[in-house]
């Protein structure tokens, strides 16, 4: 699917990253997402569908990727690995489409103008996801993204040990992936 | 939020502990262990095991449910990872029903006719029914709850091996109780308890193990 040497490089990364190696494995997400993105858009373009939707899939597919790297054999190619969590991935924001269609349009104009009045930035699903998690989850979420913070600052800026924000950061993104899967099915 | 920011995010989450292959291991031999119990608890060994085990309808109950746990054991790991196709341990999963059908052929040939129907009811027909699904249970929910850290591709298809690899254990477990040893029976109710375990990972694959 990609480029054999791309593909090797990746797995390089994936095995330093389940080793513990963070910057290795933040590399892994950078260096994979432009090829997500342009699986997704091409299949977004194939399929009609509006190429708004393409971030909200690259970043379940990310999600995905996450919460899932355990099941990667890493004696096994990473490529084939990788594509059949886009695949999954399209699929649900496939099936998600599907029932959208379903909306009567004047509840999507609706939203549509909603959206433009919010400064004209592409709401991502991602967003509204967060905004149902925990008060204290969404907190911490936004504090280490938005704000850059590592994991020490934001415990002490909410007076928590490191240990109970790296839990919170994982449930959070738990589900995150939990919700984006339920809007599919 | 931006698509690096969720990077940053992510890439602050330690990896997991295990990987997902001794997970699965281990909820393996845990679920052998509950289903022996289970079969310690209610069942047990019969008592003329050591004149069984010299018969050779005796052994080749184990003949047929131990590759039948192995196969489905692999088949279901393999599915549980994606871009893996279920591999080698198709065919030693395959190979159960041609051992089975050789064995009730040689069954019929050795067997004069007006034994067969009373071969194939046994003693033990609807005890086979209940207990097999019983020991079953446990194994079952454990494969189930390792493989949610899996990724099936198809839910349902790896649920439903896991559900044969559950039976395929129990199944083992029962032949050591179980005092019907013709294959004409364990063709019947062994296969009928199997098969019930594989529609129930089924349903429990579709059910929990989507992602």
């Amino acid at each position: 699917m990609w480029d054999q040497g791309l593909e090797q490089e990746w797995a390089d990364l994936m095995r330093m990253a389940l080793a513990g190696d963070s910057a290795a494995y933040r590399r892994f997400l950078l260096c994979i997402t432009p090829h997500l993105r342009a699986m997704a858009r091409s299949r977004c373009r194939t399929l009609g569908a509006p190429d708004s939707e393409t971030e909200d899939i690259v970043q379940e597919v990310l999600l995905a990727i996450h919460l899932k790297r355990g099941s990667w054999d890493s004696s096994r190619p990473i490529g084939p690995w990788i594509g059949a969590i886009v695949r999954n991935k399209i699929i649900d924001a496939l099936r998600r489409r599907g029932r959208r269609t379903n909306v009567p349009i004047e509840d999507v104009m609706d939203t549509l103008a909603a959206e433009e009045q919010a400064g004209g930035l592409a709401q991502l699903d991602i967003d509204s996801h967060l905004a149902t998690l925990k008060r204290r989850q969404q907190d911490i979420v936004r504090s280490i993204s938005i704000d850059g913070d590592s994991i020490r600052e934001t415990a002490d800026r909410f007076k928590m040990t490191e240990g109970a924000v790296r839990v919170a950061l994982h449930r959070a993104l738990k589900s995150l992936a939990q919700l984006c899967r339920i809007q599919s099915t | 939020m931006r698509t690096e920011d969720l990077i940053d995010r992510l890439a602050l989450d330690p990896p997991p502990r295990f990987g997902f292959g001794t997970a699965f291991m281990t909820a393996t031999l845990l679920g052998i262990l509950v289903a022996g119990g289970v079969f310690l608890a209610v069942i047990g060994i019969r008592p003329d095991i050591g004149r069984a085990a010299e018969s050779a309808r005796f052994l080749f109950k184990f003949v047929a449910t131990v590759p039948l746990a192995l196969g489905a054991l692999g088949v279901a790991l393999r599915l549980s990872r994606p871009g893996m196709a279920a591999g080698g341990w198709r065919l030693v999963l395959g190979a159960v029903p041609v051992l089975l059908a050789a064995a009730v052929a040689l069954e019929l040939y050795q067997v004069p006719a007006n034994l067969w129907q009373s071969r194939l009811v046994g003693a033990n027909a609807g005890f086979c029914l209940i207990l097999i699904p019983l020991m079953a249970i446990g194994p079952l929910a454990l494969l189930i709850a390792v493989m949610r850290r899996g990724a099936p591709e198809r839910p349902a298809l790896a649920g439903g091996f896991a559900g044969l690899a559950a039976g395929g254990i129990a199944a083992t477990f029962y032949a050591m109780h179980c005092p019907d040893d013709s294959p004409l029976f364990v063709a019947a109710w062994y296969s009928a308890a199997i098969l019930l375990m594989g529609v129930a990972g089924c349903l429990a694959g579709r059910r929990f193990l989507r992602w």
